[in-house]
């Protein structure tokens, strides 16, 4: 039995490649973080940072080809996944770790009813069940996931419901077994902002109720910061920052989050000038020295531009020569 | 009063659903529902609402690209629902439009030239070598440079590419620019280049922009004034600091309580809605909030609340304020 | 699902009208006089003008036109110049030949089609989906005829394995029953003879089956792919859902809209348009029937043939239209 404080799932010096026409490309380039039991930890970047990918790499899920883990291990309770066999990572799929998407509009199989794919997921994991009783579950998780209706709902086809209705289904499916660690890769971004906040108050309630711990995938800073106790920031497939969301918050130690943080308009006070970070994001592979963010940081040294900063610190950790040597709270007063 | 440069009348927006049984027109979606709000010049209306409200179709029928059903829209004291569809082509000349999408709005096989030039040949103006200029001058304006005039849309990234669209808008100088949804498809960082740049062009052309968005914040920060829409309807309308501060509808309360804070230390006291927005083509009797409303009273769900000028001059449409 | 399927039946009668008035309109557009047709030319003037009144030829065409309606609905499709056999009665025995030839073809494209363009989806880019897809190639731009003359050389001529032509052997002829020969000689408890009509079966139908398989493998495969690379195939994998089931109940049922319109469409052609292989393989179906009447100009048969084998298209299409409601539940709300 695992203790409170050791991690359901860590993952180590993650490398993850896509091989096309052109090459190697670097999407996840060396990654570390723990999710413990219970807890909410959100991975947070632009579109691009790899946190999909790393998502789609735990669950062993990836497009093959072209993609493929080129690197560093994923420990499920302390076993490594990375390249466990086809039929063990099907056993832990959707049993100990299960996964919500972004799209729920698209994520339901049009042609089968809600009880089809709600009982399937049950019946997977559970092979013995007999018939009466994954139905008598198939509704009370529709229940338990906030669903009226619930008996009728599992005739129903997923056109017949509202996109709010389907990320609904999508948690019951995923919960269905129970799992360990829950992998949300957006799973409120295509949803409106009343709905989205009936999801995420759900998926707390969840959290809370079954202990499952939540991975939230998200670029929105507003999500994690309600939601996640600690937070990793991804920054073109590299860790940039990481610690409680808090400190994060308050201290950020990276100029990148900060400027993520900055770029966002209020809704209250006053009105000023948005902060920007210059330029786009870079391609994956075409910065191949020194610090990743340094052709668009505001505090670029002649150092970043040759040597690549580590990920150090405590609890709060962020990859910023200005941190490390100055030991600069904030990068802004 | 200030004289208002552009100005909407109860514009209805009825789409009949043929299906049912054999065919029959059996019911009506009323997508925009009686919409009636005016702009100033040199000022941001922003309007706000979930998908499905009819933000995004108001605004198109103001450029009459989707053909209102009834209503008015004054522009400099014109009708524009009185022009012929020649007359139309010309007034949109001072009407320009910017839309969500950067990827599917530029053609992929012209040139960034081409694409910014030819709003220009459909309005006859200048001669080529003018237009030409014209094209880099715009281009140095939104932030990219000469030397990007003979790519293609594919070579820039998402945030390169609005400001292309951008740039098209402006080509021909118009006084009005309605922004749909212009910067919900990019990232944090280039969002807020974006709406820098709307608002710095804006400045300098004394442009007037109605800027539809589903991003409270966003809206918030680009506009003068805010209104709200909720199933074809405005339920709110008022300056955008004393809608976010003081909201006054129970679907505005709800909708900016929803929004999450990008602050740890800020716990809001969420107020979350049941259930989801009915079908417009079946909106409640009375009220079409009130299913939804947690301080929905007996009459509501009888009578339809007209819009009101509160005492502070902002304009509600409920009746907890009758 | 019964409003969908009250309302397909409906669209059915325009279209059968319409179809019905075509086929009038082709053979009256033909130039000639059938009465010459049928007394020869060296008839004298008052037996052809006797000859038009009393087979109403005479009449406006729309009084024709509902006589010819009003005939084919009590079953009359006239009698054949030929043999002065009733129409009706003469042609079934060649249309069981050729639904049970086209059946048994569709079966093996439908099979081997659908398969291999599932496997070819699934193993994208793998040497079973290259050679699938060459022979798929070669499968669609072969000539019917020539494959059935290459299979009747080598399997029939130089290995004598299989029979080359006919329905069945000629001295040990099937009795008839429903002219559906699999199922006579089982009725009959005729196991000898139920073989006897598979082997002659082999050949044609394999001829036969070549071009639906070819173009069913190739939209199968397109099809799938499209699914395959779809968000609920992801929820599958992500339920942990074996990946044969996933691919095979999951994606097959989601990317079988297109694939069944090809395989009823492929089903009518193979029923109207099997005039090669018949003529090729001796099969005694409506295309070698029509084959021969064309031969001997006999128009009422040309006519009854053209009618029998258009109704059939339009029937496949028709039951085709009700299985896109029950395969996909979004379609009969539209």
């Amino acid at each position: 039995m695992l203790k409170m404080s050791d991690p359901v799932l860590k993952v180590e010096g993650l490398k993850t490649s896509f091989f096309t026409d052109d090459g190697e490309v670097p999407a996840v380039g060396g990654i570390d973080f723990e999710v413990k039991e219970g807890e909410i930890l959100g991975i947070v970047g632009e579109s691009g940072c790899g946190k999909s990918v790393t998502s789609l790499s735990i669950m062993g899920l990836l497009p093959s080809p072209p993609g493929k883990i080129v690197g560093g291990h994923i420990y499920y309770q302390g076993e490594d996944i990375s390249h466990a066999k086809e039929s063990k990572m099907r056993k832990l799929r959707g049993n100990e770790i299960a996964m919500i998407f972004q799209e729920p509009m698209t994520s339901l199989n049009p042609v089968f009813t809600i009880g089809e794919q709600l009982e399937e997921a049950i019946k997977l994991h559970n092979q013995r069940l007999p018939k009466k009783e994954i139905e008598n579950r198939s509704v009370e998780l529709l229940k338990r996931v906030g669903l009226p209706r619930a008996k009728e709902l599992l005739k129903e086809y997923p056109h017949e419901l509202s996109g709010g209705m389907r990320q609904r289904v999508m948690i019951a499916i995923a919960m269905s077994c129970n799992p360990k660690v829950l992998i949300a890769d957006e799973p409120t971004t295509a949803l409106d902002v009343t709905i989205q906040a009936q999801i995420l108050d759900l998926m707390i309630k969840l959290n809370k109720e079954t202990n499952t711990a939540i991975i939230m995938i998200t670029h929105d800073l507003g999500v994690v910061a309600q939601m996640c106790q600690r937070v990793v920031v991804m920054y073109a497939g590299k860790i940039v920052e990481e610690g409680p969301v808090k400190d994060i918050f308050n201290h950020p130690k990276h100029p990148y989050t900060e400027g993520l943080i900055q770029s966002i308009p209020d809704l209250h006070g006053k009105k000023e000038r948005l902060y920007t970070i210059k330029g786009s994001v870079p391609k994956p592979g075409s910065i191949t020295k020194g610090c990743l963010f340094a052709p668009r940081c505001e505090f670029v040294m002649d150092k970043c531009r040759v040597n690549t900063p580590e990920l150090s610190g405590g609890e709060h950790k962020s990859r910023c020569f200005l941190h490390q040597e100055q030991g600069r709270k904030e990068v802004r007063t | 009063m200030i004289e208002s440069l552009l100005h909407v009348e109860n514009l209805k927006k009825y789409y009949p659903i043929k299906g049912g049984k054999f065919g029959r027109v059996s019911e009506t979606v009323r997508a925009v529902d009686g919409v009636s709000f005016s702009v100033r010049e040199g000022e941001t209306l922003g309007i706000v609402g979930e998908s499905g409200c009819g933000k995004s179709t108001t605004g198109r029928m103001i450029m009459r690209l989707i053909e209102p059903t009834e209503g008015k829209i004054v522009f400099q004291n014109r009708n524009l629902m009185n022009l012929s569809k020649k007359e139309m082509r010309k007034a949109r000349k001072d009407i320009q439009m910017i839309f969500q999408d950067p990827f599917a709005s530029l053609n992929p096989r012209h040139t960034v030239e081409h694409i910014i030039e030819e709003p220009m040949i459909v309005h006859n103006i200048g001669d080529r070598k003018e237009r030409k200029a014209r094209v880099e001058e715009l281009l140095e304006l939104v932030g990219l440079s000469s030397y990007h005039a003979k790519r293609y849309p594919h070579q820039f990234s998402g945030g390169q590419r609005q400001r292309i669209g951008i740039a098209r808008a402006l080509a021909v100088r118009p006084k009005v620019i309605i922004a749909d949804e212009p910067v919900s498809a990019l990232d944090v960082s280039v969002q807020s280049q974006v709406l820098n740049l709307l608002k710095d062009l804006q400045e300098k052309f004394n442009l007037t922009y109605i800027f539809i968005a589903h991003d409270l914040s966003v809206v918030r920060h680009i506009s003068d004034r805010v209104g709200v829409m909720y199933l074809g309807k405005l339920v709110e309308l008022s300056e955008s600091e004393r809608l976010y501060d003081d909201p006054k509808h129970p679907y505005t309360k709800a909708l900016l309580s929803s929004v999450p804070v990008p602050n740890p230390n800020v716990q809001t006291e969420r107020m979350i809605l049941q259930g989801d927005v009915p079908s417009p083509a079946h909106p409640p009797a009375g009220c079409s909030f009130h299913d939804r409303c947690p301080f929905a009273m007996d009459i509501c769900s009888k009578e339809r609340p007209h819009l009101k000028k509160l005492e502070d001059g902002r304009l509600v449409s409920c009746h907890l304020y009758d | 699902m019964f409003y969908y399927s009250v309302k397909r039946i409906l669209m059915l009668i325009p279209v059968l009208l319409g179809m019905t008035l075509i086929v009038f309109a082709i053979i009256h557009a033909i130039p000639g006089n059938p009465a010459l047709t049928i007394l020869g030319t060296k008839a004298s003037p008052e037996a052809v003008r006797q000859l038009n009144q009393s087979l109403g030829l005479d009449n406006p065409w729309y009084v024709q036109y509902f006589s010819y309606l009003k005939d084919i609905l009590t079953g009359d499709l006239g009698t054949s110049i030929q043999t002065h056999a009733p129409i009706a009665s003469e042609i079934w025995p060649h249309l069981a030949a050729t639904i049970e030839l086209s059946f048994v073809a569709m079966i093996i494209a439908i099979v081997v089609g659908i398969n291999a363009g599932i496997i070819s989806a699934w193993k994208q880019n793998s040497v079973f989906d290259y050679t699938a897809m060459i022979l798929a190639l070669i499968g669609v731009s072969m000539p019917v005829f020539w494959l059935g003359l290459l299979e009747q050389w080598g399997f029939s001529i130089k290995l004598g394995w299989l029979p080359s032509i006919g329905r069945d052997d000629i001295r040990n002829g099937v009795d008839p029953i429903t002219n559906l020969y699999l199922i006579d000689t089982l009725l009959q408890g005729r196991l000898d003879q139920f073989w006897m009509v598979i082997r002659h079966m082999i050949l044609p139908s394999i001829a036969l089956a070549t071009i639906p398989t070819a173009i069913i493998a190739r939209m199968t495969r397109s099809s799938m792919l499209e699914v395959l690379k779809s968000d609920y195939i992801r929820t599958a994998k992500a339920k942990g859902q074996r990946m044969v089931w996933i691919v095979y109940k999951y994606a097959l049922k989601n990317a079988f809209i297109p694939i069944l319109t090809v395989i009823g469409l492929q089903t009518g052609l193979l029923l109207g348009g099997a005039i090669l292989t018949e003529t090729i393989f001796g099969w005694p179906g409506v295309g070698l029937y029509i084959y021969n009447a064309i031969q001997y100009r006999d128009y009422p048969v040309i006519q009854s043939g053209i009618l029998i084998i258009a109704f059939i298209f339009v029937m496949v299409n028709f039951i085709v239209d009700l299985l896109y409601g029950l395969i996909d539940p979004r379609i009969k709300y539209k």
